[in-house]
């Protein structure tokens, strides 16, 4: 019992130096950008396809879902506003999140867990290199850039896909959609979802590092590491999410 | 023993660059270094012999600040390893090649981003002329000039070795430590590996620890040869002396 209770302290206390040594390493000297933009490359661009197919999906089978419901009470053109405010304020940035947990935390950390084990980082931390300024600050940027961006590009997709699904019997035109959809939405629908993303993104590429970065000895524990960085990286994006929309709710809709 | 002497005068006119004492090291509950004290002096080639998990790894591992020491000081070029703020035991470590045993080559770039890496990184060296010459220099020290374009992945183990070797010795360190540099190598190679090693030694006056089951790389580069066991060195002496030992398990290395 307290073995374990101390467990959760010392984890808890590690993560805690790895952040400061992630933000230490931000603000100093030999930023590496060629790999920055390769890491944004990789999460981002080649995440593209995953997120873009996911978002057209939800929207599409958020509108085809609700349109029945919604036209028993005669409300059947509020379903374009409803399908798009649930869409950007709550599905999309957390469905993006957690298939982006699953596709980028893990893979990074199997990336730097095998680096580890293969004692590549410790080569580099004992030729007088940075091995947190070159693995780990780069790919936590990255995640935090792109994780926002892809999100967005998923809303407008998922918008897309809400706008086929009303279209299938043909009684929407393009613009009349887009306008039913965007009016009910204001800034604050946009501005606190779009601010949650960017904390998704930190959570996903900072778990995937400390994971990997931290593994143990032994092949082994590159699987370990990748799967419990997917673990962990979507119970933060939950947490973070309740923590979100409850700030959110004190903060703008009074 | 008049050789031994002699030695003995030959050491305290030359400068200690690694000082090792009373060296004790666990993992658990497992005790690996156990009693440690060891000396490197500048310009000379220390061999460490040593059965497999004797702990000869995890000496050099805390030489260079990877492993932390339980008890006892580990002393490298004049300072405390492990009271060094980070700046400057990353000075130190500059100063410092370290070959890992499995080479430890970075997978996700090539042959020839793998040298370029310290030598940016660590150097800062911007021209990129002299990056050039630099790494197809110590490529064809190694003998593998043909593989600048490879990925590690596409090397066989011993190319993969000669590789990290030639990472390492890019730096042109003043202190070199060498995890097995010759295992894995053919016979022919590993005599150019040792031969290599011992040009380091006279034309950069680097000192160095080889670490080694290989008694033909023993017998070419070293000055100087100590004996592990246990986590504790048993015996020490130059080649000759020790392959006369009357100790048996010593003896057994030179079988
Ligand atoms: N980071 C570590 N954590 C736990 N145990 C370790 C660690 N590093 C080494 N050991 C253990 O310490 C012991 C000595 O390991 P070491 O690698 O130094 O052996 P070695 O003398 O280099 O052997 P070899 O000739 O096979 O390379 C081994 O039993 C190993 O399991
Ligand atoms: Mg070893």
């Amino acid at each position: 019992m307290t073995t374990s209770v101390k467990k959760v302290f010392e984890e808890a206390g590690n993560q805690i130096s790895f952040m400061s040594g992630f933000f230490g390493n931000i603000f100093s000297r030999g930023f590496e950008g060629n790999e920055f933009i390769r890491q944004c490359f990789i999460i981002g661009y080649k995440s593209l396809s995953l997120v873009g197919i996911t978002g057209f999906i939800l929207g599409f089978v958020m509108t085809l879902q609700s349109e029945p419901t919604m036209k028993g009470f005669g409300a059947g053109s509020f379903v374009p506003g409803m399908v798009a405010i649930s869409i950007i304020r709550e599905i999309c940035p957390v469905i993006i999140a957690l298939i982006c947990a699953g596709k980028i935390s893990s893979s990074i950390g199997a990336e730097l867990g095998s680096m580890k084990v293969s004692e590549q980082i410790d080569a580099m931390e004992v030729s007088g290199a940075n091995p947190i300024q070159y693995l780990v600050v780069t790919r936590i940027l990255a995640c935090t850039i792109m994780i926002p961006l892809l999100t967005l590009m998923a809303d407008a997709l998922a918008l897309l896909g809400g706008f086929t699904a009303s279209n299938i019997g043909g009684h929407y035109s393009f613009l009349l959609y887009f306008n039913k959809a965007f009016s009910p939405l204001t800034f604050v629908d946009l501005l606190p979802s779009f601010a949650k993303t960017i904390f998704f993104g930190f959570a996903i590429g900072f778990v995937g590092c400390y994971k990997g970065y931290n593994s143990n000895r032994g092949t082994e524990s590159v699987g370990v590491a990748a799967n419990s960085a997917v673990v962990s990286a979507s119970l933060w994006i939950i947490l973070l999410d309740a923590i979100a929309v409850q700030l959110t709710s004190v903060f703008a809709y009074n | 023993m008049e050789t031994l002497t002699k030695n003995k005068e030959q050491k305290e006119n030359t400068k200690t660059v690694i000082e090792l004492r009373n060296v004790k090291k666990s993992f658990g509950s497992k005790n690996v270094l156990t009693d440690i004290s060891m000396d490197l002096f500048k310009g000379e080639n220390l061999v460490v012999l040593g059965k497999s998990g004797t702990g000869k790894s995890v000496t050099i591992k805390c030489m260079v600040g990877l492993l932390v020491q339980d008890e006892g000081s580990v002393v490298v070029l004049d300072e405390d390893v492990n009271n060094l703020s980070s700046p400057d035991l990353k000075e130190l470590r500059t100063k410092v090649g370290f070959l890992f045993q499995s080479g430890a080559l970075y997978d996700s770039m090539t042959v020839r981003e793998n040298l370029e890496f310290p030598l940016t990184r660590v150097l800062k060296i911007k021209d990129q002329d002299e990056i050039k010459q630099r790494i197809e220099e110590v490529l064809e020290a190694v003998g593998l000039l043909s593989a600048i374009d490879a990925m590690p992945s596409d090397l066989s183990g011993g190319m993969r070795k000669r590789i990290g070797l030639a990472r390492t010795l890019i730096l042109k360190p003043e202190i070199m430590l060498y995890d097995e540099p010759t295992t894995g190598l053919d016979p022919i190679t590993s005599r150019e590996i040792s031969e290599l090693i011992l040009l380091m030694q006279k034309k950069y006056k680097t000192s160095s620890i080889i670490i080694t089951h290989d008694m033909a790389c023993a017998e070419i580069t070293s000055d100087r040869i100590l004996v592990m066991n246990e986590g504790k060195v048993i015996a020490e002496g130059n080649f000759e002396e020790l392959k006369n030992s009357q100790d048996e398990l010593v003896g057994s290395f030179f079988k």
